[in-house]
């Protein structure tokens, strides 16, 4: 692997998420737009003292969702239709270092996304409990767990199906996670929702920030999908 | 040591068979042009010496390595142009080609491709706004960037205009005379003519003929008669001391070239067996005779591999 061709790739790849408005809105505007409205509006009652001490750890797990899952399958599947993951393929950069490229500009996103949604949460009057230690374990965990299920999509759709589906499968998130309101809001089906990877992902962000007892089950499921996908994905992975 | 070897290759997609024992090389400061029909095995064959697919029966080698055993270490040494896409949309021409300039240890100079290639008007313009052939020009100009020991053009001038295609040409003459080994695709024969050394026809998984363009064009050595199908071939060669071929249904080919006596000696056996001469031809073909005649069927095409 040349380190050169890999730097020069991540950046490129970084710049490519930053530079485009569909990619954009999708990592910053819409949970921008979230935290600040549901912070500011008394939309949902979230049970905590502020309405920001909910929804701060709630955009920092939907950010990894937009980055690691939406932004990077929409692209990647689209580079794939185009060919570019083929013709990548036959070059020094190879397609494992090429994919490795786009999980190192994921965190780089995730890094700015995290400081500006954090300044943002700070201005709107969020206190952080020291926990934040086990809030980076939680967001490492979910890169890895939904950068799988992006690459799962990417790699084996066609990149309109990858389109639409990653953007369903981020709306049926945003739902029912703990996202926009608490998850034991969902009653019975409260158990199931919280196999999902967004689930587990704010159950134990929303406690390592806001102060808490973590539960295991979040670390477990969030654990599972993190090493489960990549693993999927790793098998079925075309890159034509 | 050949740049190229196919030796006895076959691909299978299931029950299709695209390429069903191809054998050919090519060598450092040669160009080489697979034609053929669509559908032929073309693609299937040049993508297989670039490593997307392994051989179901048969060897390749580029620069002596196994195109997908030693994929790192044959990548710097191999361009690649692939048949369509390949480029990133958003991307200009220049960044485009910085950025694959920044994966080879010693790539051309990003400013030096963008004038050779006649994208320097269009350098900062995302590719999506490019024209087919400018784009076809782009995909040309980064399988340059690492400077290729074999490069592989897959249709190199489909969609490009005539001076584009000057452009092409010169491009793939500059790179044989570096001592490069190109191998390109084309179903266009009047291409082919111009931009290869050695053509190798395929037709349906097969090759049907190569060698130098004059050598498959100008033949005068041949006669060509159609006669009803199924003559005995053997006897007539013997009286002809030359073999005869039935190249299609009722027509043939005899090797000898066409003087007087021989063709008096063709009509004189057809006379003999009470058979009907329809039609004789001798001398100077076109390619695009060659090339029908090598490739003529009645049968339907056979699908394109699946991608």
């Amino acid at each position: 692997m040349s380190w050169r061709a890999l730097r020069a790739q991540t950046l490129e790849e970084i710049r490519m998420t930053l530079e485009q408005g569909e990619r954009l809105l999708v990592t910053f505007v819409i949970p921008i737009l979230g935290l600040v409205l549901f912070s500011s509006v008394p939309i949902i009652s979230t049970g905590t003292a502020h309405r920001v001490d909910f929804f701060a750890p709630s955009v920092l797990g939907l950010a990894v969702i937009s980055t690691a899952m939406v932004n990077l399958s929409i692209s990647t599947g689209f580079e794939r239709g185009w060919g570019v993951l083929k013709r990548l393929g036959a070059t020094p950069l190879g397609s494992s270092t090429l994919l490795v490229a786009k999980v190192l500009a994921v965190l780089a996103v995730e890094l700015v996304q995290v400081v500006v949604l954090g300044a943002i949460a700070a201005g709107l009057g969020w206190h952080p409990h020291a926990g934040a230690g086990l809030a980076v374990g939680a967001e490492l965990l979910g890169t890895v767990a939904f950068s799988g299920i992006g690459f799962l999509l990417a790699g084996t759709l066609r990149a309109e199906v990858t389109l639409a589906l990653a953007n369903g499968l981020y709306v049926v998130m945003l739902g029912i996670s703990g996202i926009m309101f608490p998850i034991a809001k969902l009653g019975g089906f409260a158990a199931v929702a919280r196999l999902l990877p967004s689930a587990a992902l704010t159950d134990v962000l929303h406690p390592s920030l806001g102060g808490g007892a973590v539960p295991v089950e979040g670390w477990v499921v969030l654990a599972a999908w993190a090493v489960a996908a990549p693993i999927v994905a790793a098998a079925a992975f075309r890159f034509d | 040591m050949p740049a190229i070897e196919v030796e006895a290759l076959e691909v299978s997609f299931g029950s299709v068979t695209a390429v069903d024992g191809v054998t050919f090389s090519g060598e450092a400061g040669e160009v080489l042009a697979l034609i053929g029909p669509n559908g032929a095995g073309k693609t299937t064959t040049v993508e297989t010496l670039e490593g997307y697919r392994r051989p179901t029966r048969g060897t390749v080698r580029v620069l002596g390595l196994d195109p997908v055993a030693d994929h790192h270490a044959l990548v710097p040494s191999i361009g690649v142009m692939l048949q369509q896409g390949g480029t990133y949309p958003v991307m200009s021409p220049e960044r485009a080609i910085r950025l694959f300039a920044s994966y080879y240890d010693d790539p051309r100079d990003p400013d030096e491709l963008l004038d050779l290639a006649g994208l320097r008007e269009v350098a900062k313009r995302p590719a999506k706004r490019l024209s087919g052939g400018e784009r076809q020009r782009l995909s040309l100009a980064l399988a340059l960037v690492g400077r290729p020991r074999v490069a592989f053009l897959d249709e190199p001038t489909a969609g490009v205009d005539p001076a584009g295609r000057i452009v092409v040409r010169e491009i793939v003459a500059a790179l044989r005379d570096g001592g490069a080994c190109v191998l390109l695709t084309t179903h266009e024969l009047a291409e082919a003519e111009r931009l290869a050394d050695r053509v190798v026809i395929v037709d349906r998984g097969r090759v049907v003929a190569a060698g130098r363009p004059a050598e498959l064009v100008t033949t005068g050595e041949e006669i060509r008669f159609a006669a009803p199908t199924g003559i005995d071939v053997v006897a007539l060669g013997t009286a002809l001391g030359a073999s005869v071929v039935e190249v299609g249904p009722g027509e043939y080919q005899v090797a000898v070239a066409a003087t007087p006596a021989a063709v008096a000696a063709l009509t004189a056996w057809l006379a003999a067996e009470d058979l009907p001469l329809a039609d004789l031809r001798a001398g100077r073909q076109s390619l695009e005779d060659a090339f029908l005649r090598l490739t003529s069927r009645d049968a339907h095409h056979e699908p394109e591999p699946p991608r």
